[in-house]
């Protein structure tokens, strides 16, 4: 394995709330190889989004953030803002979950296009209003000349999000982090947009971080997926041997959890009961110990490291792997 | 576009029938009698029913206002009982002073509220945002004329940059023209940007919480670009509904800045005609102000689709 592109070390981030500061984030390790894909799935609040935004660098003023961020050689949490700037579109691009609000609604689509090459590539309007058009074809927009002139609410919700991505692709990034691009979009669009952004990242040899609460979606799409419950990464796997053998029953219940085209009509849908766990008071022992049906008296009193105790490529959290 | 344009003249019909109904009504119950005041204390009864009636005093209010409606659909605003000035005479001489101090005040508090809701909002929450903030409170309680009055005794009276009064009009001397509107504009200035700036500040903090912020930061735009650019325009609109409506107002003429600066403005000709009970000078007015009010607002209509293309689109 090459020298990774992105290294996470021990992330931090809480937020405060009225009832004391929330730990969003709490220790998460993450690296990332050069052309690579990881998957981050979780369901909501498991604090996925949050640590997505402490890579770019998003996160709310409020938020406080620790640990350390090495994104090609670069510490990003102490970087310069002008320098953060200039590595932004370049080097490291997003794709935000909804594009009926990532796309500025009173911008021409062209103004937020070329706006991104100029202020990195240093493009003429006209070369730049090129290129644009040489994007939007590549996202598979149809009619390209005459998209730039439309608003965002003039298209559909999956072809802003293919803008969104030719936006986030323009600058030619190293590394792309697709925080639940197809959770805003009708399911007959979801798959056309998550094999554009594969063949995309394909083509350009770009990382890309694909964050979601559909394991499905991670499946065949990813090279390592992070399993994320209660700020925290439960488990951590090769996409391949995640599937085959799961060790953390947070992820079986996740499995479980998706429906079943074979399974008979009226078949209930197994649900994980219960909540996670308020993340303002945490727990001592294992935070999915609540709701997991194998928890025992040390789960309560211990938390289970991230470890690979077995030495078989994955990583879990759990005192009691399947 | 021309469906749109075309109802909302119509609009404006019912609303200046309204407003000058009102006025006449408002007038009519004024104390004091036009006839007695023409003609003095002194007159005697004989010849002030005269003048009543020459003048159609003595009508019934509605028959009054029937007349006066027939005069203005015609084309005939009126002239003054007492000086025999046309309506638009007396109008139009004054309207260019009030549009020069609207014009000058308008711009100057836009450009004092713009750059400081810009700055409050970025640093929102911060002692400096407080500082401003509080600053704009402050002012807004702060009546008109006592800014009027501490700027006149600051700059006229003791340091004697500028004159308090005495206009000259822009043709004689352009530059002492701009000077005498020096101070009014500042004090309309001053009464403005609290406002202006409390509400784009609120919406600017809105603003920069939404998704294609952090979008537009992601892509690495300089933060000039983000505010200015992908920030401002969309918290715009209620910036420019505010400033609209002060716009309106003021095409009456800031009343007491005209007043207090004497400053030959519509804001004095309307005080002059309610002094005087000169009723057409102040129907005349009133229909004019109404008249600029909502042309004003269909300009601040017309700027929402300007700023925002999904109005531009819902309409179209």
């Amino acid at each position: 394995m090459s020298a990774p592109l992105l290294s996470v070390e021990g992330i931090t981030v809480d937020l405060p709330t009225p009832r004391g500061p929330l730990r969003a984030v709490d220790g998460v390790d993450l690296t990332l190889a050069p052309g690579s894909t990881l998957g981050i799935v979780g369901e909501s609040g498991c604090g996925k989004t949050m640590l997505s935004r402490a890579i770019l660098q998003l996160l709310p003023k409020r938020a406080k953030l620790g640990g350390r961020i090495m994104f090609a050689g670069r510490d990003l949490v102490t970087l310069q803002p002008e320098e953060l700037r200039r590595l932004r579109g370049p080097e490291l691009a997003v794709v935000f979950q909804d594009p009926m609000t990532s796309l500025n609604p009173v911008l021409t689509i062209g103004t937020q296009i070329v706006e991104t090459l100029q202020a990195h590539l240093g493009m003429d309007t006209v070369t730049a209003m090129r290129r644009g058009v040489e994007l939007l074809a590549a996202v598979g927009i149809p009619a390209p000349e005459q998209r730039l002139r439309q608003y965002p609410h003039q298209l559909s919700g999956g072809m802003r999000q293919r803008v969104a991505i030719a936006i986030a692709l323009s600058c030619e990034p190293k590394l792309l982090i697709a925080d639940e691009p197809t959770t805003a979009l009708d399911v007959t669009v979801q798959a056309q947009i998550l094999d554009l952004l594969a063949r995309e990242q394909q083509r350009r040899h770009m990382a890309m971080i694909l964050i979601t609460h559909d394991l499905g979606v991670v499946a065949g799409r990813t090279d390592e997926v992070a399993v994320m419950y209660a700020g925290r990464v439960v488990e951590r796997a090769p996409t391949p041997k995640l599937f085959t053998r799961m060790r953390m029953p947070y992820t079986e219940a996740l499995l479980a959890a998706i429906p079943k085209l074979d399974s008979p009509p009226h078949t209930p849908l197994p649900a994980i009961a219960g909540r996670p766990p308020d993340q303002t008071r945490p727990l001592k022992g294992c935070s999915f110990e609540p709701r997991c049906r194998y928890a025992d008296d040390h789960c309560r009193s211990a938390k289970p490291p991230l470890a690979d105790p077995e030495r078989a490529g994955g990583l879990f959290a759990c005192w009691h792997p399947l | 576009m021309a469906k749109f344009l075309g109802r909302r003249l119509l609009y404006l019909l019912p609303v200046l029938l309204a407003v000058t109904l009102l006025t006449f009504l408002v007038a009519s119950l004024l104390p004091g009698d036009l006839a007695t005041t023409i003609l003095g204390d002194q007159a005697t009864p004989e010849k002030v029913a005269a003048l009543r009636a020459e003048m159609g005093l003595d009508l019934p209010i509605w028959q009054r206002y029937g007349i006066w409606l027939w005069g203005v659909l015609h084309g005939d605003l009126g002239r003054s009982f007492r000086t025999g000035e046309t309506v638009w005479a007396a109008v139009t001489a004054r309207l260019p002073v009030s549009l020069e101090l609207m014009v000058i005040g308008v711009v100057l508090s836009l450009v004092i509220a713009i750059p400081l809701a810009i700055l409050c909002a970025v640093k929102s929450g911060t002692a400096l945002d407080r500082f401003f903030t509080g600053l704009a409170f402050g002012k807004l309680s702060l009546p008109n004329y006592m800014v009027a009055i501490l700027l006149i005794y600051l700059f006229a009276v003791e340091l004697n940059w500028l004159p308090a009064t005495g206009w000259v009009p822009f043709a004689e001397d352009p530059l002492a023209n701009l000077r005498s509107f020096i101070l009014p504009a500042v004090t309309l200035a001053f009464a403005e940007w609290p406002v202006l700036m409390r509400v784009l500040r609120s919406d600017m903090i809105a603003t920069l919480q939404e998704d294609y912020i952090a979008m537009a930061k992601a892509k690495g735009l300089r933060p000039a670009r983000i505010l200015l650019v992908h920030a401002l325009k969309p918290s715009s609109l209620t910036l420019v509904t505010v400033a609209g409506i002060n716009i309106g107002r003021l095409i009456g003429g800031a009343l007491i800045v005209e007043t207090i600066f004497a400053l030959p403005g519509i804001g004095r000709l309307l005080v002059g005609a309610i002094y005087a009970r000169d009723f057409i000078i102040l129907q005349g007015v009133v229909l004019f102000v109404a008249a600029g009010f909502v042309v004003v607002n269909f300009i601040v209509d017309m700027l929402y689709a300007v700023l925002d293309p999904r109005i531009r689109h819902g309409r179209a």
